[in-house]
């Protein structure tokens, strides 16, 4: 049974169809790269996975471990072990970062079943994080991404996703906003949570992420669905050729 | 208003009528302090009860909220003393020198009365019941208004703190007036209070309202001293009608620093009304309230600018929830020679249910032309993309919009200088979330 598996989803907002029967598995320790041109859907995918309510399932469903997530709400969703890292994270203010993490880390493992985090723990583990991530203490004491940059934002993401230590990460164009210095150290940052029981969607536009966080699979999606799937050499294709054939295809 | 406009006297105000014919005799002060009562009861005759039609009192109409006035607070007996003393105090942490009243009226063996120096404390009572040059120099005097509750509370004034604090003197510590229920049945008090703060100065009073089922009209006329450094504080929970008037003065090149904490309150006017006196001077007010139910809160500001130089902020937020009604009024004028002014208003509310309402009316009256003036308000629910970013976190959605309240609401309280007292408030405001499950 594949741990994640997308069956013929149909996706609509405010009446408009964004997802047209889309199908995906992603297995465990599997990194699964997927591309596609603008409004491709490829961002709703995200948002849809994660749980937002802007966006109506009209079809379809989505599988985790076998099990439905399309009834449960975000909170849920990400105590079963799903973290999207936001293509545009938003400034939470006069809400410290340290808080954040401390009460999303202890309120999934509440609905877990699982006892709070230890306070020494908690710190040791945030503190080695966000050094590897050339995150500073005195970031870590602001508001959550308040003032930073696109760049420290998306690094924040990576800080969370670490703390949270989720099954099945999904990455909606991280890369974007990135020069190639922050792009490495964010890529470092996926690359030490790459294991075999975690799965990761990284989403892009480009093909440069996935020099760095070099994916075990790639789809192209186009038009609300997956059109094709293969190896880490379509990325490269895709460079070279652009995207017109699935347009194209489509129409 | 007009006085042929008002064709029936209401019950309460009757009531009010004949509270004042039968104590005016027994009142505390003779001579000029009868005729600043005589002067503000004949006001009220003419006025009558402010109602909707009464611009400032818009949203508040007092005529029709003030059905029925209790009888005067009775001077509290033992049990009285004893239901005050239990009562909760928001700031029962906090290292500061106590003033208690209770029903209105100073209980000295429940205050803190060690001496300080440069520290001068009393009833009004007492003070007026002496002839004591400082409240004759100043009650009455600190803010010209024709206010209706004010004059009220200027005819009916009873009791209340007297505080001076000489010239140069830094207080220890923060004084605490609380103001505490103890009666059983419902009553009405009229308290008055004065705070003088002497050039070069510096001292923190909190004024602490939790007045139960008691009708509360209390003011405070609030002196602060050139060079002097204040701050500010009223808390209040009311769970019967409760109008409250600051009348200040700020002297020049001082710092002046309110702010108005109510919670758990059904009916509360906060009123302000402050005059900058004196050139180069910080001011700024600021203030939280949380609303659920049908509660009604309505802050009142009227900040005037009366030299050049100085700098006011206003900052004042707002939680409503259920069906409850927020109201913010804030005028500042900026009168013709007072050049080089820099004020800024601003309000927030934030609506937690489609049945809460929230008011808002900024208004600037600059006759200055060389001035750095504006306002802004603001009435939202918590925002859908922030809730949907900590509930993807793994927060429960009644956790991660508690989240976000608490940041709104601490976003002000962050501004409070005096550690003590800004936890308390952010602990309370944390406990009122709780409270909504």
């Amino acid at each position: 049974m594949a741990f994640l598996e997308v069956k013929n989803l149909h996706v609509e907002i405010d009446g408009k169809t964004i997802l047209n029967g889309l199908d995906l598995t992603v297995d465990k320790g599997q990194v699964a790269a997927i591309m596609g041109p603008n409004g491709s859907g490829k961002s709703t995918l995200a948002y849809v996975l994660a749980g937002k309510d802007d966006y109506e399932v009209t079809e379809g469903d989505i599988l985790l471990d076998g099990e439905s997530v399309l009834e449960m709400s975000p909170d849920e969703r990400a105590a079963k072990g799903l973290f999207l890292a936001f293509q545009y994270p938003v400034e939470v203010p006069g809400v410290a970062t340290m808080t954040f993490l401390r009460t999303a880390l202890n309120a999934q493992r509440k609905t877990r079943g699982e006892g709070e985090v230890s306070t020494p723990d908690f710190m040791k583990l945030v503190r080695d994080t966000a050094k590897n991530l050339g995150i500073s203490q005195e970031m870590l004491r602001r508001p959550v991404n308040v003032g930073f940059s696109g760049g420290e934002k998306k690094r924040q993401e990576i800080l969370q996703m670490s703390v949270l230590q989720p099954r099945l990460a999904v990455l909606d164009e991280t890369d974007s906003g990135l020069d190639i210095d922050a792009l490495k150290i964010v890529a470092d940052g996926v690359n030490r949570l790459r294991s075999p029981d975690r799965a990761m969607i990284v989403i892009t536009h480009y093909q440069r992420l996935l020099n760095y966080i070099v994916p075990d699979v790639v789809h192209v999606m186009a038009q609300g669905k997956v059109m094709k799937s293969g190896g880490k050499e379509l990325a490269l294709e895709l460079e070279a050729k652009g995207y017109a054939e699935f347009q194209g295809e489509a129409a | 208003m007009n006085a042929d406009v008002r064709a029936m006297r209401t019950p309460a105000e009757q009531a009010l009528s004949d509270a004042y014919a039968a104590a005016r005799k027994t009142l505390p002060g003779k001579g000029a302090v009868e005729r600043l009562r005589e002067d503000a009861f004949r006001q009220f005759e003419t006025q009558g009860l402010p109602h909707r039609r009464v611009e400032e009192w818009k949203y508040t109409d007092l005529r029709a909220l003030l059905r029925e006035v209790n009888p005067p607070a009775s001077p509290p007996d033992a049990a009285a003393k004893r239901r005050a003393g239990e009562a909760r105090d928001l700031l029962a942490g906090l290292d500061c020198r106590r003033l208690v009243f209770v029903d209105g009226a100073f209980v000295p063996d429940m205050s803190d009365l060690a001496p300080e120096d440069g520290l001068t404390i009393g009833s009004l009572a007492d003070a007026l019941a002496r002839g004591d040059a400082l409240v004759a120099g100043h009650v009455g005097k600190t803010f010209a208004t024709d206010d209706v509750a004010v004059a009220l509370n200027t005819a009916l004034m009873g009791d209340g703190a007297v505080i001076r604090v000489a010239k140069g003197t830094a207080l220890k510590k923060p004084i605490h007036v609380v103001f505490a229920s103890g009666s059983d049945k419902p009553a009405s008090a009229f308290v008055r209070s004065l705070v003088v703060v002497e050039e070069g100065a510096r001292a923190t009073i909190a004024e602490s309202h939790d007045s139960g089922d008691t009708q509360v009209n209390a003011a405070l006329e609030l002196v602060v001293g050139d060079g002097a450094d204040v701050s500010y504080f009223r808390i209040t929970r009311a769970r019967a009608l409760h109008v409250a008037s600051l009348l200040a003065s700020i002297g020049a090149d001082a710092t002046f620093r309110s702010f108005a904490y109510t919670s758990d309150s059904d009916v509360v006017r906060n009123q302000n009304f402050v005059t900058f006196a004196g050139e180069n001077t910080h001011g700024a007010l600021r203030g939280v309230s949380l609303l659920r139910g049908k509660e009604h809160v309505d802050t009142t500001l009227l900040i005037e600018h009366a030299v050049g130089h100085c700098e006011s902020r206003e900052q004042f937020k707002a939680v409503l929830d259920d069906e409850a009604h927020g109201v913010f009024q804030g005028k500042i004028v900026v009168q013709p020679h007072a050049q080089k002014t820099d004020a800024k208003m601003m309000t927030r509310s934030l609506l937690l249910s489609d049945g809460a309402e929230a008011d808002n009316k900024p208004e600037l009256e600059i006759f200055a032309d060389d001035v750095v003036c504006g306002h802004g308000a603001t009435t939202a629910a918590p925002d859908d993309n922030l809730k949907f970013y900590l509930m993807s976190r793994g927060i429960p959605e009644k956790e991660a919009e508690a989240l976000l309240i608490q940041a709104f609401v601490g976003e002000v309280i962050d501004e409070i200088d005096d550690e003590g007292i800004r936890d308390a408030l952010m602990n309370d405001a944390i406990d009122w979330l709780r409270r909504r499950g």
